[in-house]
């Protein structure tokens, strides 16, 4: 639907004023819809057309339901594509509308600049249309028990991809494995010429080959190096079917469309806070609105205690970050400096800070944004803490609020997306065609009913028996899964990659 | 308005109910069908499947989290698997979604939900009376229903937009203009006197899993016929060979292990029925769980003709209810169905396990008696 005039207007009036702060988007594009269009949109994560999953299903009444009993409401989406499509919910206020087209404009311009999403594909709202074409006529094809089995299969392990791909090209498969092209030569006996073949018969001559090709394929392990893209390696390496082989593909593909807005939440989230506040308050509220507008702001930047909300947080850095940077308190000078009085009373004008935010949002992921920027100060000033649960006082405690500890435990969790790091070490174990995965265990262990049952998506997959080596119980424990029953075996230590 | 999603959830709804994709249901979370928390609320969790993948295990983790408390002090209760309690903001929370609801709105939601038709009174000395909730705001009223909070933000907004207000001197007085009243909508109550009669067959045959069934259901029928009527009573029999009148808790907990003899309940309801609530005062509705078992032939027929003879004229509805069990023969609901499946006072209906609640609740209560 198009925007009424108003609206329209009112978009033009935020750009125009966005622009003059220096975001630039990709084109913006509204759409009115109402509240079952929205929430299908969001159960879509965003986009108008998915493939068929009942996931979607799942998602759609949740939202519905407490859409209905007034616990929620979605107040923006907005996909990252070019151009640009947002959502604005039908029956809300002007101010509401004003408000997420200001913070719209801060997603889009970072989606266009990160460099994060600088491989991700623009045209996805049409990809997800195809993909969505394929799958139901796979559906159509094959029944659509088939399919959702093993759509299910996929999505158990759809995390599993290389999250430092997000540079190559595409992430192509052309990098799972660098091919040795060097031409394998075998060693003739000398010979006269006339006696050549029978002295180096060429069926031994080609025995000996393949033989050696054997073996440099041993040596070099299969995958050569460990490969954290599991999807990608199945997708090459598993006998799928065609169609198999498409719909992995298209998992593989959208999950690595999602992969940096999974790596940039407190960023992105941040950098939209920030500049609806800055465009709302500096430029486009008029003195009536301003209460409802703090309402409305301090809703979605409230924090629950013992909670962190990446609004909040987010938004608090940036501004930290510009503070800092409009002082002077970054540099040599004021890192070395100790006098407590003097930091705090720190003045230099350098003015600097919004250039320096426009830096940030365009180099950083959350990972490296945490570890930069958030400092002793800041931790202290928005009173962070970390907590852990007291399996005796059956309780959640509040664990330490020392700078190193908090810092410690927000990098771990947005190491590789809160999420285990596993990878394919040899995809020809004990020389079975059998699947090895190895679990870089970090301090905590995996949910192990639901590593079995991951195990058992994989092997449907692979067809093979799988295996996966990780920590049980504080010692190294081989658990495998071949098709009908699960294994646990104990071994001396977990494999680590294979040095070449 | 039809949505693509549609067949989504169709498919979702499948699963759930174990129609489909029965390996699925593993997966699926899911707590007490509904818990009552305090007094006059209940929690209704919506269900979700998790497909499985690696995940770190919730125990072992520390999060990062804001506020005030020193070292050491307790933040919460733990819930179980972490229930969503401050993980790491990006980190969506691993819980049951649970609906928090008033006893009336839930009665509300489940009329709209099943479709319900509001239930015709009968009886002689219905009197309608009115009562009166405080919904709308209204910019005219009494002084005592003055609502403070918004005549205090219109004053502030209009004193801010006016250039007025003092942020140095916060002084906002409200104008005539600004004031806000609360108003209330009255609503009819039919104050027609109900009551329910829950009879449950305890024998040996009814596990704890078909109890369950039968506190659940029972438990629904009560949340609908109280927002109906004002003042219903409930009255429970259980019986094995014998029957007698209990109260709410025995009802539910009690598990006996004798014979059934179904018409010792029906000569005990009908001498309840006579000595408290004679059917020209009251709506009587008679509600009935059993698996079907009964101790003989000869006891079925006399149950039959009790029914047919006395009870059936003086009740509003009789609903009998079976619940599958792996013991009980499920005869009796054949029994009843040759001389009453016409009959409009008699529902009968099989429950099938606990996805079957809603459909058996529909079939009770739909014919608005």
């Amino acid at each position: 639907m198009t925007l009424p005039r108003a609206l329209a207007e009112l978009q033009m009036e935020v750009e125009a004023v966005a622009t003059r702060y220096g975001l630039d988007t990709f084109p913006v594009i509204f759409e009115m819809v109402d509240y079952a269009q929205m929430n299908q949109l969001a159960a879509y994560t965003g986009f108008p057309v998915r493939y068929p999953h009942w996931r979607w299903g799942m998602e759609f009444e949740q939202l519905d339901k407490s859409y209905e009993y007034g616990l929620h409401k979605i107040y923006e989406m907005v996909i990252n594509n070019d151009p640009t499509y947002a959502y604005l919910l039908e029956g809300n206020s002007f101010l509401d509308h004003k408000l997420v087209m200001a913070h719209v404009y801060g997603h889009a311009d970072f989606f266009k600049h990160n460099v994060f999403f600088s491989n991700t594909n623009r045209q996805m709202i049409d990809a997800m249309a195809n993909h969505a074409t394929r799958v139901r006529r796979y559906r159509d094809q094959h029944g659509i028990d088939k399919i959702e089995r093993f759509l299910d299969d996929c999505l158990a392990i759809e995390d599993l991809i290389d999250p430092n791909a997000a540079f190559e090209q595409q992430y192509g498969l052309g990098r799972i494995e660098e091919e040795d092209t060097d031409p394998i030569v075998v060693k003739r006996l000398k010979a006269k010429d006339y006696m050549d073949s029978f002295i180096n018969p060429p069926d031994y001559i080609e025995r000996r080959r393949a033989e050696l090709e054997r073996q440099r394929q041993q040596q070099r392990g299969f995958p050569a190096r460990p490969q954290r893209d599991i999807l990608g390696f199945l997708l090459k390496h598993a006998p799928l079917e065609n169609w198999e082989q498409d719909v992995l593909d298209i998992i593989r593909k959208e999950s690595y469309y999602f992969l940096p807005q999974r790596k940039t939440k407190i960023m992105n989230e941040g950098w939209a806070s920030y500049w609806h506040t800055t465009i709302l308050t500096r430029d486009l509220l008029d003195d009536s609105e301003i209460i409802d507008f703090a309402d409305h702001h301090s809703g979605t930047t409230a924090v629950q205690p013992g909670r962190l909300n990446p609004y909040k947080l987010g938004l608090e850095l940036f501004r930290d970050i510009e503070f800092r940077w409009n002082t002077g308190r970054f540099g040599a000078e004021w890192r070395d400096c100790d006098d407590m009085a003097q930091r705090a009373n720190w003045m230099r004008d350098t003015g600097l800070g919004r250039e320096k935010i426009f830096e940030v949002r365009r180099v950083h992921s959350d990972l490296s944004f945490i570890d930069e920027f958030l400092t002793p100060e800041f931790c202290h000033q928005h009173k962070l803490f970390t907590f852990a649960r007291d399996p005796r006082r059956e309780a959640w405690v509040l664990a330490s609020r020392q700078f190193e500890e908090i810092k410690r435990t927000l990098l771990f969790q947005l190491t590789n997306a809160g999420t285990p790091i596993i990878e394919v070490v040899d995809g020809n174990y004990r020389n079975r065609a059998e699947l090895l995965l190895v679990h870089h265990h970090e301090g905590v262990e995996l949910r192990l009913d639901w590593a079995q049952e991951a195990l058992a998506a994989i092997c449907r997959i692979w067809r093979r028996p799988v295996y996966l080596e990780t920590i049980v119980g504080r010692k190294p424990r081989r658990l495998g899964y071949d098709g009908s029953q699960h294994s646990e075996e104990e071994i001396k230590a977990v494999a680590s990659a294979k040095e070449q | 308005m039809a949505l693509k999603i549609d067949t989504d959830v169709g498919r979702f709804r499948q699963i759930v109910r174990g129609k489909v994709r029965d390996e699925l249901r593993r997966f699926m979370s899911r707590g007490e069908m509904l818990g009552r928390k305090g007094k006059n609320i209940v929690s209704i969790p919506l269900p979700r499947i998790q497909t499985p993948r690696f995940v770190h295990s919730p125990g072992g983790q520390q999060h990062v989290g804001q506020g005030e408390g020193e070292e050491g002090s307790i933040l919460g209760p733990a819930g179980q698997q972490g229930d969503g309690q401050g993980k790491a903001g990006n980190l969506p929370g691993e819980h049951i979604l649970e609906v928090e609801l008033s006893i009336e709105e839930l009665a509300e939601l489940l009329g709209e939900e099943l479709q319900l038709p509001r239930i015709q009174p009968r009886g002689k000395k219905n009197v309608e009376s009115y009562s009166g909730r405080y919904t709308g705001i209204a910019h005219a009223g009494p002084e005592s229903l003055r609502h403070f909070k918004r005549t205090f933000r219109r004053a502030l907004q209009r004193q801010i937009a006016a250039g007025i207000y003092d942020p140095n001197n916060p002084i906002i007085i409200p104008i005539r203009e600004d004031k806000r009243y609360r108003t209330f909508e009255t609503s009819p109550q039919p104050q027609a006197n109900a009551v329910i009669i829950y009879v449950m067959d305890v024998s040996g045959s009814m596990g704890d899993e078909q109890k369950e069934i039968v506190r659940i259901a029972s438990f629904w029928i009560d949340t609908w016929l109280s927002s109906q009527y004002r003042g219903l009573e409930t009255v429970f029999v259980i019986h094995d060979a014998q029957a007698r009148e209990v109260d709410r808790d025995t009802f539910f907990r009690t598990r006996e292990s004798g014979g059934t003899v179904i018409s010792s309940s029906y000569h005990l309801v009908q001498k309840i029925i006579q000595d408290r609530f004679p059917p020209e005062d009251w709506n009587l509705y008679l509600f009935q769980f059993s698996d079907g078992d009964n101790w003989s032939q000869g006891d079925t027929e006399s149950c039959v003709k009790l029914l047919s003879d006395t009870l059936l004229d003086e009740l509003n509805l009789f609903a009998y209810g079976q619940v599958e069990s792996p013991y009980g023969s499920g005869q009796y609901l054949h029994d009843l169905e040759k001389p009453f499946g016409e009959d409009e006072r008699v529902v009968l209906t099989v429950i099938e396990g606990k996805e079957g609640i809603p459909d058996a609740i529909r079939s009770f209560l739909s014919t608005g008696r």
